[in-house]
């Protein structure tokens, strides 16, 4: 009988904790008098339904957190599906915003959005995420190599294959390189960070990154000609880089902890990857042409040869309607890409998703295009 | 040990303690000959895989010499073949012993008050907890019982006390076909029916993950459910029925809870099973990072996609991502430990007494 | 109600009918879930067949997108269940006619459990424990058993390989499968064993005569429960495997064929439109083979049966 009493016992206490809700949850209500300071003065209520990049979904969980504990009515929910996806559902009216590693295709600025108004009407989109992407290394007692656009193709082309290539050594002079095998690493799920790493080799090693006898150009999923090791996700990829001695991968520059890391060479000089080397790249691009001016859509010009760029970034942008046929939609939508605009917002995402915060040129010009969101 | 097996004495044996002496010696042989020979790695390591392999390679070429000149061929085959399945069982324990103290030794990490009492909504880096999930996977997995249990037991009713012909052995054979599904198909099917069923908008949610989780319980329910009714005596049915009980009484009142002990614990293994399911629910019921009780709306996070979506996106701080993952896969063991303890312990209470 | 000469007629009770009903209807409901499981994976797998379909550049066709992940699948769970099969076997013995009763119990309760640890913890594992632990093994398998072409090529530098996946889907089907391979073991008639026991049997002759023999059929129903769990891994082979798009045999290279169902877990978050339905009809075909494996299983057992001295 003693058994089934204390049974009953534990049975209880964990049905106690399980129905309670949880301490986080319910301590939001709580705070919500503190954070006046900052919120808006009305009062926002509802539900926000976003989707797109997974690059920046580390991002998006910090923004949606710094933002629902400012707004405590509101539950901001990003789904990371990939930025494909992202914009088809919002082509589809399933979402209000999308997060997307490259910008509207001109076929799709012109397909009707049915949560805008009119369904035809402008759309907006800024870039509002920009993160170097490291070209990181695991071999011993080597903490940066310098490397050429051609070398880092080659390597991951498979046309270098040892760690003393002489391409490699050519811009190493003084350092010891072993003789050993190079296993590169790429991503095994599509992703926006192999896109943005290939378009930069596309550009920037031309003759290199070469596929059957044509420029690879930039890619999603990686072509299994190429052969390397491939890693489901970022942290797929950092623990294949991890586990093996001579690897070599390329993910977000979040994620180097204790690797090696390559300077990438732009013009004359090397330049190792930081958040204010990558935030420039926007700077010297282009805005494309010839599309409505709520779109900040740039060119990346990834065979720059200006001084102090790091060419080999992410950048995602941050989509969504200009008129919403949702009044209550277009407030939160407003609230929410103003709260990542705002200094704040950018500082609270680079604190904890470690990318770099948009210029302050930029920034201005995205948060006038917000404003105009009804 | 051998000794005490039936008490089988042959003429000739080698002394009880020639095995683990034989054993023994040969590792120690082994590791002196690859110290003395300096057959190391780069560091200097001793590759102890492959000091383990030859030795015990050694140890069973002695064994079988000298036993076959001692006792004979047969008994020497005999000494091999224990020698063989003791180190199949010992190379099988190790990865099972590893994997779990791995478990144990990274869980216990982040097993605190907080990663049971809170949700990740809000929570960036450390901190937060995997309620969301537990409550997610309490929901899903009572549901997809409620669902397979009646359907389970009925089926395997059908098919011990009425099923005959060719519709019970077709049954008989599309349970074993369903015993076969792989978990990702449930998963894409209950996709793919609530996706006709709901729209793109609405079609992943906590009803179509239990729905993927039910797919794959009821055919273990069934299995387990028809052992069990089957090892029931006739002589309890025939004596039922000569009291003038109808059948359905019978198979209600004496078949059914002289199997119950048997059933319950077919169910619990059943449970237990599919708690740990990933894939179907990753495409099926989705993740988020909020409490939802409702399983008819929006996504539902349960523990085993907590432990899938807290390794494959990592913050910046991935340290403490990775020690939820796997806080939360020691939770899930935890509690497939209770839930065999639960079955273990039915089992005793309504067994069939006398 | 009487009728003269007649026969007599059981009396059909309201209860009866309706309870043998209602067992009927469960067990359709068994055939009904899974003609729907077939019908709605072909419903959405079907604008992948249709010879437009936009793949968006990639796949080609469905055939040769699907080909090198159905032999991936197929070549790892042969490797798992090549590796498991014996070891599961040996287990069984151990446990049903070799470890004392008090241990046994307690080796099955810990089968018991670790058959219950999801598939993404054996891949957590696989990755961090098992993959560097095995890789200097291949180094050594590279450079001195390289002729053979299974263990030719570059090895990989993460131990992330074929052969990998082969041992940890390996030791996720043990638990299973030794669990069953010991119940039937267990059923052995007891007078068979002491029988071979009593006419001077080495422990050894008595298993081969009296227990093999009987649990064959169970050996083998372990197998295709052990193949299809194997088949249709996930998370395991998603996180483990380094995959690519190609047929490859060899086992330690960093090109390995990913199987179906890893590739759909891979693709399928970030995926839409007909590369969707490429992906469904992926699925569709992993449900055939392990439909098909079953079926051959079914019929092995079967005609063993009738061979098999047992029952």
């Amino acid at each position: 009988m003693r058994k089934i009493t204390q049974i009953a016992a534990l049975a209880g206490v964990s049905a106690l904790v399980l129905s309670g809700c949880a301490a986080n949850e319910a301590a939001v209500e709580e705070t919500t008098s503190a954070a006046t300071e900052t919120s808006t003065a009305v009062v926002l209520e509802g539900t926000l339904d976003g989707s797109g990049a997974s690059s920046m979904a580390s991002g998006q969980e910090a923004w949606v957190a710094g933002f629902q504990e400012l707004n405590p009515g509101v539950t901001v929910n990003y789904n990371p599906t990939g930025s494909g996806t992202g914009r088809d559902q919002f082509e589809e009216g399933l979402t209000f915003f999308t997060g997307s590693d490259s910008s509207f295709k001109d076929e799709e600025l012109a397909t009707p959005h049915p949560n805008c108004s009119p369904a035809d009407g402008d759309v907006f989109e800024f870039p509002i995420w920009i993160s170097p992407i490291a070209v990181m290394f695991n071999l011993e007692g080597i903490d940066t190599l310098n490397m050429s656009p051609d070398t880092v193709a080659g390597i991951f082309t498979g046309k270098i294959t040892k760690w003393n290539d002489a391409a490699i050594a050519a811009d190493n002079a003084g350092v010891a390189l072993p003789d050993l095998a190079i296993t590169a690493v790429h991503r095994s799920d599509e992703s926006g960070t192999t896109g943005n790493f290939t378009d930069w080799l596309s550009k920037a090693a031309p003759n290199t990154w070469v596929l059957n006898g044509e420029n690879a150009g930039d890619l999603e999923a990686w072509p299994a000609e190429f052969g390397g090791e491939g890693g489901n996700a970022t942290s797929g990829v950092i623990a294949a880089i991890a586990a093996g001695n001579g690897t070599i991968g390329y993910a977000d520059a979040s994620r180097v902890g204790d690797f090696g890391t390559v300077a990438i060479g732009v013009g004359s000089e090397f330049v190792a990857y930081s958040s204010e080397a990558a935030a420039k790249i926007v700077d010297v691009s282009p805005i494309k042409e010839g599309r409505p001016a709520t779109t900040l859509a740039y060119d990346l010009d990834r065979d720059t040869t200006e001084s102090g760029v790091y060419p080999v970034v992410l950048i995602s942008y941050l989509q969504g309607c200009m008129d919403y046929a949702d009044d209550a939609k277009a407030e939160l939508v407003k609230a929410y890409a103003s709260y990542m605009l705002s200094a704040e917002g950018q500082e609270w995402a680079s604190q904890n998703a470690g990318n770099a915060p948009i210029s302050e040129d930029l920034r201005q010009k995205a948060l006038a295009i917000i404003d105009q969101v009804k | 040990m051998a000794t005490t097996f039936y008490g089988i004495q042959a003429t000739a044996t080698l002394p009880r303690w020639f095995s683990p002496l034989a054993l023994i010696g040969s590792l120690a042989l082994t590791t002196a000959m690859f110290v003395v020979s300096g057959f190391t790695d780069e560091s200097g390591n001793l590759n102890l895989l492959a000091i383990a392999v030859l030795g015990f390679a050694l140890y069973m070429i002695m064994t079988y010499l000298i036993s076959r000149g001692v006792e004979g061929r047969r008994k020497a085959t005999d000494r091999m073949v224990t020698g063989w399945v003791s180190a199949a069982f010992a190379l099988a324990v190790v990865p099972l012993v590893s994997l779990a103290w791995t478990v144990f030794e990274k869980g216990i990490n982040r097993l605190d008050a907080e990663f049971f009492t809170s949700s990740m909504r809000n929570v960036v880096g450390e901190g937060g907890g995997a309620l969301h999930a537990i409550i997610g996977t309490v929901e899903l997995t009572t549901i997809a019982t409620l669902i397979s249990v009646p359907l389970g037991i009925m089926t395997a009713i059908y098919l011990v006390e009425y099923g005959r012909g060719r519709l019970a052995k077709a049954v008989t054979f599309f349970v074993d076909v369903m015993t076969g599904i792989p978990s990702i198909v449930a998963g894409l099917f209950a996709f793919s029916l609530f996706l006709i069923l709901l729209g793109p908008a609405s079609a992943i949610n906590g009803m179509a993950g239990a729905v993927s989780l039910a797919v794959l319980m009821t055919p273990v329910v069934v299995r387990s459910a028809e052992e069990m009714l089957k090892i029931v005596p006739n002589e309890l049915r025939e004596a039922s029925y000569a009291l003038g009980v109808p059948k359905w009484l019978t198979v209600v009142k004496v078949v059914l809870p002289t199997a119950l002990a048997g059933i319950a614990t077919g169910v619990i293994i059943a449970i237990a099973r599919v708690i740990g399911e990933t894939a179907p629910l990753l495409l099926a019921a989705g993740f988020t990072t909020s409490m939802n009780y409702n399983p008819l709306s929006e996504k539902m996070m349960t523990l085993p996609v907590f432990v899938y979506t807290s390794y494959a996106i990592q913050g910046t701080d991935a340290a403490s991502y990775v020690d939820r993952a796997w806080a939360g896969a020691l939770t899930l063991m935890l509690i497939v430990m209770l839930l065999n303890l639960g079955a273990r312990i039915i089992s005793k209470l309504f067994s069939p007494k006398g | 109600m009487t009728t003269l000469g007649g026969q007599v007629k059981p009396k059909v009770r309201l209860g009866d009918l309706v309870f043998s009903r209602a067992a009927s209807v469960a067990g359709i409901g068994i055939l009904i879930t899974l003609a729907a499981v077939a019908v709605f994976l072909f419903i959405q797998a079907l604008p992948a067949l249709n010879p437009e379909a936009d793949f968006s550049g990639k796949a080609e066709n469905p055939i040769s997108y699907v080909t090198p992940y159905v032999f991936g699948t197929l070549y790892g769970s042969i490797i798992a269940l090549a590796i498991a099969t014996p070891l599961a076997i040996g287990i069984a013995l151990y446990i049903s006619h070799y470890a004392n009763r008090r241990f046994s119990q307690i080796l099955g309760y810990i089968m018991d459990l670790l058959a219950a640890i999801p598939s993404v913890v054996y891949g957590l594992w696989g990755i961090m424990v098992l993959a560097p632990f095995l890789n200097p093994t291949y180094l050594w398998l590279n450079e001195n058993l390289g002729w053979i072409p299974l263990f030719a090529g570059q090895v990989s530098a993460t131990g992330r390989t074929m052969l990998t996946v082969g041992i940890v889907l390996a030791i996720m089907v043990l638990p299973i499968m030794a669990a069953l391979i010991r119940e039937v073991f267990l059923q052995t008639p007891r007078l068979h064993e002491e029988a071979a026991l009593a006419l001077g049997a080495t422990r050894w002759e008595m298993i081969k005569m009296a227990v093999l023999p009987f649990g064959r059929p169970g050996i083998i129903s372990s197998m295709m429960l052990g193949l299809g769990r194997a088949l249709g891994e996930t998370m395991a082979v998603a996180l483990v495997l380094s995959p690519a798009s190609i047929i490859n045999f060899a086992l330690l290279t960093s090109q390995n064929s990913n199987t179906i169902a890893a590739n759909i877990a891979l693709h399928f978050p970030e995926s839409g439109g007909d590369y969707r339905s490429l992906l469904i009809a992926s699925g569709l075909m992993l449900f055939l083979i392990t439909m098909l494996i079953n079926m051959l299983a079914r019929y092995i057992i079967s005609r063993r049966a009738e061979f098999s001295g047992a029952n």
